[in-house]
């Protein structure tokens, strides 16, 4: 019992991050038909504006205060990145979809390559506030307090975007333009400064996962990105490319599918417990692949 | 009938001059290998209903989705004397065309309500011209236009283009699929509304074109073959069967 109540904790909290990365992907997708695999840069983008942020600033700041400046900072970082990357390079290539799966391949090739470069390509110690390496016991259980943490956070962004979505004019834009994009232009509307606005919401969730991610894992490194975007293009498949409510059930499902495989049938087996997930979803909803409603 | 405040038979953004509202000249439409539309020109005056006819399959669509820059095209095209063939969708909606699509494409998973916010955020289902004109809509403002009957589909669809000032609307196939009751109330609709504003309709109803259009212009093989008043076709068995067909559809049920 104790066991289950950590996977499942675990389960959640590793859901919450593939939400926080896979939300901005599965609302791209959805409005704008464009398969962002520059995503991974994304959130790579995240925790090494993270990881620096937290080890340039003085030492005399405890870890926890440094952590949320560079949460900030993270945030920020991603949120400019998606909206140059819209401008830059999806923009002058709006409906031409087969180059812009290879424009955003190579941009996250190029950035791995990056960071390789400049920081090497073995992962990095991140330092992490002592009360989240902690943990609390809850009916015999010990349980990691990180996990908390990215469970709240996915949970405030999944409201914030509901919010988004459902009460501003901003997130009326996008629920038509993801039903019917030409429809939305056909009513006057320009939905190209919504792609750009929406790009830069996306960088900045992937960015906030691709932090949180390294303080689950304790490091950072390269690749970090590219198995996380994996997940999240996993995850987004199956909650229905642009439905923000069909991505955070799929996140969670995933989350907790790959725990429990991983504890109850053998190390190594969570990963292929989700691509049968994945496949399950395909035979029985092939309809998921279409889209649905934000 | 609901009366007619504004029967002066004047636009509400009347054009400079008495010249057309809308001029297309040499309109040509390539889809991949097929020349769809082949030097297409006609000119929709500045009032009245102005009909756009031909047999199934010709280009009626095309030369709506054309003139507003949703299929690729070359040629000139002018509202209100101002050439806009070289502007993106919306910026040619904003300088005051509104467009309804043949098969109403309103918006299933948003509510009537925020159908018509899109194109007026402040108002939607509460703009007085939706009381009005569509006074069903009105307690239906929350519903999913989703589940809408055909006809409440598009009268959303209606009223969504009419939430704006406009210089010409660009109507398509209005009654497709509607029951004969529904049709007269939509053909009602249509005439209140071309007392303001000109409209070029498709319309395959011969009995609706003759009542509510003025003039025709009839397509065929890529090109405008016939152009005149409305009556004057319809009542001419001949030219009809000639150019559009013998069997004329009455709804247009696909
Ligand atoms: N997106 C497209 N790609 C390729 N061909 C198209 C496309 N849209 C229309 N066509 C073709 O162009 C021609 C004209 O179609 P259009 O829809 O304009 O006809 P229409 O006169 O509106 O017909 P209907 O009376 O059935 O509505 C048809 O042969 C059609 O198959
Ligand atoms: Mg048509």
């Amino acid at each position: 019992m104790t066991d289950f109540l950590l996977i499942m904790v675990t389960g959640l909290g590793l859901g919450a991050l593939y939400f926080l990365a896979a939300s901005g992907l599965s609302i791209i997708y959805g409005l704008m038909g464009v398969l962002n695999f520059a995503h991974g840069a994304f959130m790579m983008a995240g925790s090494y504006a993270g990881w620096l942020t937290m080890s340039n600033l003085p030492s005399g700041l405890s870890v926890a205060t440094r952590l949320l400046v560079a949460v900030v900072v993270a945030i920020a970082v991603g949120a400019v990145i998606g909206l140059l990357v819209e401008v830059v390079l999806i923009r002058p290539l709006y409906r031409h979809h087969i180059q812009q799966v290879l424009v955003t391949v190579g941009l996250s090739l190029a950035s791995v390559a990056a960071a390789q470069g400049i920081w090497g390509a073995d992962p990095r110690t991140v330092e992490k506030p002592e009360w989240m390496g902690g943990t609390t016991v809850v009916l015999g259980a010990r349980l990691p307090n990180d996990r908390f943490v990215f469970i709240l956070v996915a949970l405030a962004v999944f409201l914030g975007l509901l919010a988004l979505l459902h009460y501003t004019r901003l997130g009326l834009i996008i629920r038509a333009g993801v039903e019917n994009r030409t429809m939305v232009e056909a009513l006057g509307i320009n939905v190209h400064s919504t792609f750009t606005i929406v790009f830069a919401l996306g960088g900045a969730a992937a960015a906030l996962a691709g932090l949180l991610y390294s303080q689950y894992a304790g490091t950072v490194s390269p690749a970090q990105g590219g198995s996380l975007l994996i997940y999240a293009f996993i995850v987004v498949v199956i909650g229905g490319m642009g439905s923000l409510v069909g991505t955070a059930v799929a996140a969670v499902a995933v989350g907790l599918v790959q725990q429990l495989a991983n504890f109850y049938a053998a190390s190594g087996v969570g990963d292929l417990s989700v691509v049968l997930l994945l496949a399950l979803v395909l035979l029985l909803r092939p309809t998921s692949l279409k889209g649905a409603h934000a | 009938m609901t009366d007619m405040t504004t029967a002066t038979g004047q636009g509400s953004a009347p054009p400079p001059g008495d010249g057309p509202v809308l001029a297309v000249e040499d309109l040509h439409v390539r889809y991949g290998g097929s020349h769809v539309l082949q030097g297409v020109s006609f000119e929709v005056p500045a009032t009245g209903v102005t009909a756009l006819l031909g047999r199934n399959g010709v280009g009626k669509t095309t030369t709506l989705k054309a003139i507003i820059g949703l299929a690729p095209r070359t040629g000139r095209i002018s509202l209100r004397g101002k050439d806009i063939q070289g502007d993106a969708t919306p910026r040619i909606i904003r300088a005051g065309i509104g467009y309804v699509p043949e098969d109403r494409e309103v918006f299933g998973g948003l509510t009537v309500d925020e159908n018509l916010r899109l194109v007026d955020p402040d108002q939607g289902v509460n703009a007085p011209i939706v009381g009005r004109l569509f006074p069903d809509l009105v307690s239906r403002g929350k519903q999913r236009a989703g589940t809408l009957s055909g006809g409440q589909q598009q009268m959303v669809s209606l009223a969504r283009v009419l939430l704006r000032e406009t210089s010409v609307l660009l109507i398509d196939e209005p009654t497709k699929g509607l029951a004969p009751k529904l049709v007269t109330e939509v053909a009602d609709v249509l005439a209140e509304i071309a007392q303001r504003t000109p409209i070029l309709l498709v319309e395959q109803n011969l009995p609706l074109v003759r009542r509510i259009a003025d003039t025709v212009v009839v397509l065929d093989a890529g090109q405008v073959v016939h152009r005149g008043g409305a009556a004057e076709l319809v009542a001419d068995q001949e030219l009809t069967r000639e150019l559009l067909g013998v069997s004329m559809r009455r709804d247009g049920a696909a």
